[in-house]
């Protein structure tokens, strides 16, 4: 069934191309978001959705949008404001108290907390707890329902959205972006968003550019519901994590694998025994929990460029070309980085943060084998098999 | 230079090992575990049975229905009466076979693409008090067949149980409190529960069927008909009457419209089973749609799976055909694993999906949208055909308000894993179990397509709901403890936006290395 064009083509239907896409369609331009597969089906709604990102040009935006995020998108998020974050021990507990004091430097409510205070926000906290830091901003919500909340949201405006539609390669003509080709044909667009998740840097090289990727996978876990606590958004342990509306714990953290990833993406996502290892840390965290059954593990792969930082960029050439990769932390940050990519289609420029700092010009000088380098790579496959068969 | 914070050798490796590992106890395990232990391998079998009784409260990994007698508590006597229900398993153990019951397989995990960091392929099993790490070099799957189930008004009362429920709790633990029972289904399924409990003394009230004939062997039916057991055609379950204790009555509409009253205490669905796929499925082992192997079933070669050094055989790889032929595959399966030529495959049985579309039409028709079809996320049909948020949200916005099943399958083509997303059928503490085939069936149904057409809701590990403190693992590798972090643990990627690029950029507290 061919697809008609759109003024604005997004690739990738994930948490920032949807924003993005929905940013675009406020604006009353006429926009289209392809995806592979599904929205929101990949790293977008596996996440812990986070939403306070303190060290992000875009941080300011995301604290003054989420909490407006359920009335302008029409769909509930389950967006619940602040986080508190506990230690075990007294480095955790400086890290933490760090975090606070950049909260605060930033302009933000962010208190210490002592260890019956901790007890009073997080009634199953471990009762040996150092204490922590009670952030007044920030949050979470819940990726999946956010992802859906911004497709239907786009909608709503008049953006399509074609699902199961792989971009195959992008068509140039005069230093501009005139249509993607698709298994549905050939899809005319005035300007085109990258924002592909781990596919950007494959959809790049087709005209020319180069982004450089690993790719990771990451776990987390849930369990069956708590009681609701007053605060869903807790940390600590080497874990962040959230409360669903639910009372389900969801909690993630701890080793990711580098993986090689074909240009359509990983097949399958299995989640790894590392199951047991974020179990033991939520158990630990918060004793209460401990009887709580374990109910789901999952894993998501995402793409990380060399320093870990976004590139927010509307390229030089092709002049129509807008990417965005959040690199890995993309989820809690999608309010803002959809009006930067919007603020960069329509205006070239974002209203409202500094992004120079998040060019694609910034990774020109690196090696071909930087990812070698910095031991990116997937683990060596032990000998197999590990004992003959008698 | 390595990256200290990925997972690269950071798994222990397993605590134990077989060489040929056989999850499942019932005649394929059993048949497979003595052909291996015959062919001079060392092999160990895990069964889940006795089942943790909390876990047979949450009807896992079958539908008990709350029927269970508190003999289910006495795990002692429990494991003779397992071991007493299958004779196979004495022989296995006479053989050699390590035989372990009352442990539960949780998880598989194998090296494959987005994968390598195992130390070697394993299984995750546990007690009541904790979980480990069994290594193998073969494994063979024969985790049995698992409770298809449809909802209808009062199925979520005490007294609903599944065939394989009643078959688990009459046969292998001899603690069912029902005495006087309906089925449901007329098929072999149908047939075959009604024999059994026929044959423990238990009442069969009425064998029911919502299509106009019985639906099993002539032979099958003329069994039932010489132990007196009548079969309805034609009527259709409109609701279970309850009490306090379950289930006291079932009313049923006949051709005509006509109430039709049977006293019961226990309802039994047996209209259909469903290969237990969790664990392949959840190490990603490839899943084909199959209704003649009773629905989604694995992918085989033989009895090898897409997944290296795993094997199937018995209900799991596609419902077998009786007993005599499980205990042939196992068998079979054993050859293989162990280095000889394929030779066999899962026969085919009736299209399962029909049967279970007929039944869910049946149901539906006209079915009161507040009967809840998720139990654990009491989640209703009128939830289901409007994917309406839960509760705790609200009230639906305008726009959700316009948006249904049907505005989803439009957007399309239909999803389970997106329709468990938002309404949360499926997400609870039984993992699915009681309303996954329902869900697919009424995405189906909505569609207009066939259940075949239903990409399969994936299974994640753990495969049975265990308690975080029985899944940690309270002694892990030191370099997994030192090399944790909550990220990625990229220099710099937590630096304030300002000092990027100043000789600040790497000395911010968090996550920033000097």
């Amino acid at each position: 069934m061919a697809v008609a064009g759109a003024q604005v083509v997004v690739v990738g239907g994930g948490v920032t191309g949807l924003s993005a896409a929905w940013w675009l369609a406020r604006d009353g331009l006429d926009v289209l978001v392809l995806d592979k597969g599904v929205v929101g089906w990949e790293a977008s709604g596996r996440n812990g959705g986070g939403a306070s990102h303190y060290h992000s040009p875009l941080f300011h935006e995301e604290q003054r949008l989420w909490p407006l995020m359920d009335e302008l998108l029409g769909y509930p998020t389950e967006y619940r404001r602040e986080r508190v974050i506990f230690a075990l021990n007294e480095s955790d507990l400086a890290a933490y108290h760090g975090m606070a004091a950049e909260g605060r430097r930033l302009g933000y409510v962010a208190d210490h907390i002592d260890p019956m205070q901790v007890r009073a926000l997080v009634p199953m906290a471990n009762e040996a707890n150092l204490g922590g830091v009670h952030l007044h901003y920030g949050g979470h919500a819940n990726p999946q329902r956010t992802v859906q909340a911004y497709a239907w949201a786009l909608q709503d405006l008049g953006g399509r959205i074609a699902q199961h539609t792989p971009v195959t390669d992008i068509v140039e003509a005069g230093g501009r972006v005139t249509a993607v080709e698709t298994p549905a044909g050939r899809i005319a667009c005035d300007a085109l968003v990258i924002a592909a998740g781990p596919q950007t840097g494959f959809l790049l090289q087709k005209v020319g550019v180069r982004l450089p990727l690993g790719f990771g996978r990451a776990e987390m876990i849930v369990t069956e519901p708590a009681p609701l606590m007053a605060i869903g958004g807790v940390d600590g342990n080497g874990l962040y994590g959230r409360q669903t509306l639910r009372g389900n714990l969801a909690f993630g953290g701890g080793p990711h694998e580098w993986i090689d990833l074909a240009s359509d993406g990983p097949v399958a996502r299995p989640s790894s025994p590392l199951t047991r290892n974020l179990a033991r840390r939520v158990a630990e965290l918060m004793p209460g929990a401990a009887s709580l059954r374990l109910i789901r593990s999952w894993a998501g792969v995402i793409e990380n460029t060399p320093d870990g930082r976004p590139v927010l960029e509307r390229l030089a050439d092709p002049a129509n070309l807008t990417v965005a990769t959040m690199s890995s932390v993309g989820f809690g940050l999608s309010p803002a980085s959809g009006h930067a990519v919007r603020d960069l289609v329509v205006d070239g420029r974002c209203s409202f943060a500094d992004l120079d700092k998040l060019k694609l010009s910034r990774f020109e000088t690196i090696r071909d084998d930087w990812l070698e380098e910095r031991g990116w790579l997937p683990p060596t496959l032990p000998e197999s098999p590990a004992r003959a068969l008698g | 230079m390595p990256d200290p914070s990925a997972i690269d050798g950071k798994f222990a490796p397993p605590e134990e090992y077989a060489q040929v590992l056989v999850i499942g106890g019932g005649v394929a395990g059993a048949a497979a575990a003595i052909e291996a232990a015959r062919l001079g391998a060392q092999v160990v079998l895990i069964d889940e049975n006795p089942v943790d009784p909390g876990l047979m409260g949450l009807d896992v990994p079958l539908l008990y229905g709350g029927r269970m007698s508190g003999a289910v508590q006495r795990r002692g006597r429990l494991i003779e009466t397992v071991l007493a229900a299958n004779p196979m398993l004495e022989e296995a153990i006479e053989r050699g076979v390590e035989v372990r019951l009352g442990l539960t397989a949780w998880g598989l995990y194998v090296n494959g693409p987005a994968l390598r960091a195992l130390p070697s392929p394993m299984v995750g099993l546990a007690d009541e008090d904790h979980s480990w790490m069994i290594g193998f070099d073969r494994l063979i799957l024969a985790t049995g067949a698992r409770d298809v189930a449809l909802a209808f008004p009062g199925w979520d009362q005490p007294g609903v149980v599944g065939a394989g429920g009643l078959h688990a709790l009459l046969q292998r633990y001899d603690a069912f409190t029902g005495r006087r029972i309906v089925v449901l289904g007329s098929g072999d399924v149908g047939v075959e529960a009604a024999l059994t409990a026929h044959g423990r003394g238990l009442e069969v009230a009425a064998l029911v069927e919502v299509l106009d004939r019985a639906q099993a062997s002539p032979e099958a039916l003329d069994k039932l008909a010489q132990a007196g057991i009548p079969v309805l055609p034609g009527h259709i379950p409109r609701r279970a009457v309850t009490s306090r204790d379950g289930v006291e009555r079932l009313i049923l509409a006949d051709r005509r419209g006509a109430e039709v009253v049977i006293d019961c205490d226990t309802i039994c669905l047996a209209v259909g089973l469903a290969p237990a796929i969790e664990l392949i499925n959840a190490a990603g082992g490839r899943i084909a749609p199959d209704a003649r192997r009773g629905g989604h079933a694995p992918v085989l070669q033989g009895w090898a799976t897409s997944l290296p050094g795993v094997f199937a055989a018995g209900d799991c790889a596609g419902l077998a055909a009786g007993e005599t032929e499980a205990a042939e595959q196992g068998r079979q399966a054993a050859r293989q694993a162990l280095g000889g030529a394929a030779e066999g495959g899962p026969s085919a049985g009736p299209d399962a999906w029909a049967y279970q579309a007929a039944w869910f039409d049946a149901l539906t028709r006209d079915a009161d949208p507040a009967m809840i079809v998720c139990q654990c996320e009491a989640v209703t049909r009128g939830d289901l055909l409007e994917v309406r948020a839960p509760r705790y949200l609200g009230d639906p916005t305008a726009g959700a308000r316009a948006r249904d099943i049907a505005t989803l399958i439009a957007d399309g083509p239909p999803n389970q894993d997106q329709v468990k997303r938002l309404t949360r059928a499926g997400m609870g503490p039984c993992q699915g179990r009681r309303c996954r085939e329902q869900v697919a069936l009424t995405l189906a149904q909505a569609a207009g397509l066939p259940p075949a057409d239903i990409p399969l809701a994936l299974h994640r590990a753990p495969v049975r709901p265990l308690p975080l403190k029985v899944m940690a693992d309270w002694g892990e590798t030191a370099a997994m403890t030192h090399g944790w972090e909550i990220w990625f643990a990229i220099p710099g990627q937590w630096s304030a936006y300002e000092d990027i690029g100043t000789e600040r950029e790497f000395v911010t507290p968090f996550g920033g290395e000097a």
